[in-house]
């Protein structure tokens, strides 16, 4: 009886062991051990590919806290967070609400808002370099009538990084939107008939009803924002390259650079291990505030 | 109905709240809010309307200012050119392989690891959960350096299973299925135990498919996301002929220049299959996207 049920027991571990085993080997290879090896690197001096690799302690840690270029990166990737992450969500906010009280066009604007947001990086990236091309871009009709000249967006140092944070919001407000949605529709609809017994206006009861309630949404789409934004790397590289004259150059960037043109293994994951302290600090950072600002 | 909205209108008129959302008739400040709406939108797809537009035209006309908003002629000389002189149809090819095989390898790996961590009991089952749970928090983008290091040793530069690997770390599939799992009854696996069914057909013939619906949103966004990989294959791939869409079409611009009509004929090659996807299966990717973001669609 007892040997039947450790049987049994055992058959059960083995089974277990078999679904678990393929997934967890490769995670524990494609994912944990790179993970450790960027810890390890960050303390060596060691080139990308090949030759010696010397174990250097904290060196490096030191070099990046007085390396101005790195706190360019940081204080750029920070700039691009505030350039995006509020106004996003804001907008898929508005988008979700304009959304939701269609009807027959609901799904066709729907769509037009999110399709951007299914698109790779680099067709995105194309279709602005084209749009604000310097002298054909259909964009320049708008900056002739403005600012009576043409703009190189991408070229200057004071428009790049704004107008990388405008194509990134075109390219993703529609996932914010989507979630916005759905919190939309999870609010019953007990709520407004109430408050149209009480003779509540549209403003309050967005005001009373729809924001507190839409709350918990809005803070899951601020802590993803944020997490996502600060790990910008794809549209800088394509749309501008971290120039001109490293105005927006982005701490991923800057790690790519060492690693891949500079082939210096132990700085660039130095510079990994920064931006993952920066976003550890960055999302306890924000949960702090979230829930001080649910409370008031 | 129009009989009845004139009083209707009337009181509404005194309380001062336009209402749509209780099917009211229209009012003035309604109509404002779905011009606007339609404006917004029109002003969205615009890039879109551009890009499709641009590659309608012959080269020359793209340059004339003020710019046509309606390709004249209409010609399909950019997609002809782009098809024979780049190797775009050889990129469709790598990024269909290395996106199909990772869609199935995650959403058959990841389901049968989620089975387990559901069902079974095993020693370490809390450890691993907590493992993959910790991945949410290391950025995937960091780890290019180390991953690139270990491709290199393993030789897997310039090869499928170098674009592939990598991306098959998605412990989010893991946890997903875990929870869809734990809601299914307990019941059937107890009864399909005792008419002694195997853990393999309990979980293709029972736990499968009761969570078909999620399975096929998990897939089509897992597909999309995989087509749409930037970073990775950027870097795992030097040689042309192994490139993903994504990263071949930069290669493109460097080679013509400033060829708008093409460029934007392969931008819109390289969007097309994509949009498809989502035009078609709609429902199933906000599902998807729900889903990852944490809420149930």
């Amino acid at each position: 009886m007892t040997s039947g049920r450790q049987k049994r027991k055992w058959r059960m571990w083995r089974n277990a062991f078999v679904l678990v085993a393929p997934f967890t080997l490769l995670y524990l290879l494609f994912f944990i051990y790179p993970t450790w090896r960027v810890l390890q690197l960050s303390l060596y001096d060691a080139q990308l590919i090949g030759g010696e690799q010397t174990f250097i302690g904290l060196e490096n840690y030191r070099d990046i806290w007085e390396d101005p270029l790195f706190w360019r990166s940081v204080r750029n990737t920070l700039y691009f967070v505030l350039l995006t992450v509020i106004p996003n969500t804001a907008l898929g906010l508005v988008f979700a609400l304009m959304v939701v009280r269609l009807k027959r066009l609901r799904s066709m604007v729907l769509a037009a808002f999110f399709l951007p947001y299914i698109l790779p990086v680099s067709v995105v990236t194309l279709i602005f370099q084209w749009i604000f091309d310097s002298q054909f871009g259909v964009a320049q009709i708008a900056f002739q009538t403005f600012f009576d000249e043409n703009i190189a967006v991408f070229a200057n140092p004071n428009w790049a990084m704004p107008m990388i944070a405008f194509v990134t919001i075109w390219w993703t407000v529609g996932f914010n939107m989507l979630l916005f949605i759905a919190g939309l529709q999870g609010i019953g609809k007990d709520y407004y008939d109430a408050a149209d017994l009480d003779g509540a206006n549209n403003l309050q009861k967005f005001l009373y009803i729809t924001w507190p309630l839409l709350w918990p949404i809005t803070t899951l789409v601020l802590t993803l924002q944020l997490i996502l934004q600060l790990k910008i790397f794809d549209q800088v590289f394509l749309l501008t390259g971290g120039g001109p004259f490293n105005s927006t150059i982005v701490v991923l960037l800057y790690m790519y650079r060492q690693a891949f043109t500079r082939f210096d293994g132990g700085y660039s994951s130095t510079i990994a291990v920064a931006l993952f302290v920066l976003i550890l600090v960055a999302a306890i950072f924000q949960v702090r505030v979230l829930r001080s600002g649910r409370s008031t | 109905m129009s009989q009845a909205s004139a009083p209707i209108r009337s009181t509404s008129h005194e309380s001062s709240a336009p209402n749509v959302r209780k099917g009211r008739s229209p009012n003035v400040l309604g109509l404002i809010g779905t011009f606007f709406t339609l404006v917004m939108a029109a002003i969205w797809v615009f890039p879109l309307y551009w890009a499709v537009v641009t590659s309608l035209k012959r080269e020359n006309d793209v340059l004339i200012s003020p710019p046509d908003f309606f390709p004249n002629p209409l010609t399909f000389d950019a997609y002809i050119s782009v098809l024979r002189q780049s190797l775009i149809l050889r990129w469709y090819w790598n990024s269909v392989l290395t996106a199909l095989v990772i869609t199935f390898l995650v959403i058959v790996l990841c389901m049968i690891c989620a089975y387990a961590i559901s069902q079974l009991e095993f020693p370490g089952k809390t450890f691993l959960y907590w493992l993959f749970l910790a991945g949410f928090m290391i950025p995937a983008q960091a780890l290019i350096v180390p991953l690139f290091i270990l491709m290199n040793d393993l030789s897997a530069i310039n090869t499928y299973q170098g674009i592939i690997l990598p991306q098959l770390m998605l412990p989010i599939t893991i946890i997903i299925y875990k929870q869809f799992f734990d809601a299914v009854p307990r019941e059937l696996r107890d009864s399909a135990m005792i008419d002694g069914a195997s853990e393999w057909r309990i979980l293709f013939g029972i736990y499968l498919p009761i969570n078909w619906g999620i399975t096929w949103a998990l897939s089509i966004i897992t597909f999309i996301g995989a087509w749409n990989n930037f970073l990775w294959p950027f870097i795992v791939t030097t040689s042309e002929p192994m490139m993903t869409i994504p990263v071949g079409i930069t290669q493109v611009t460097d080679q013509f220049g400033v060829q708008y009509a093409r460029t934007m004929a392969v931008a819109v090659l390289a969007g097309l299959p994509v949009a498809v996807v989502y035009l078609i299966f709609q429902r199933r990717v906000t599902e998807g996207i729900m889903a990852t973001a944490g809420l149930k669609g």
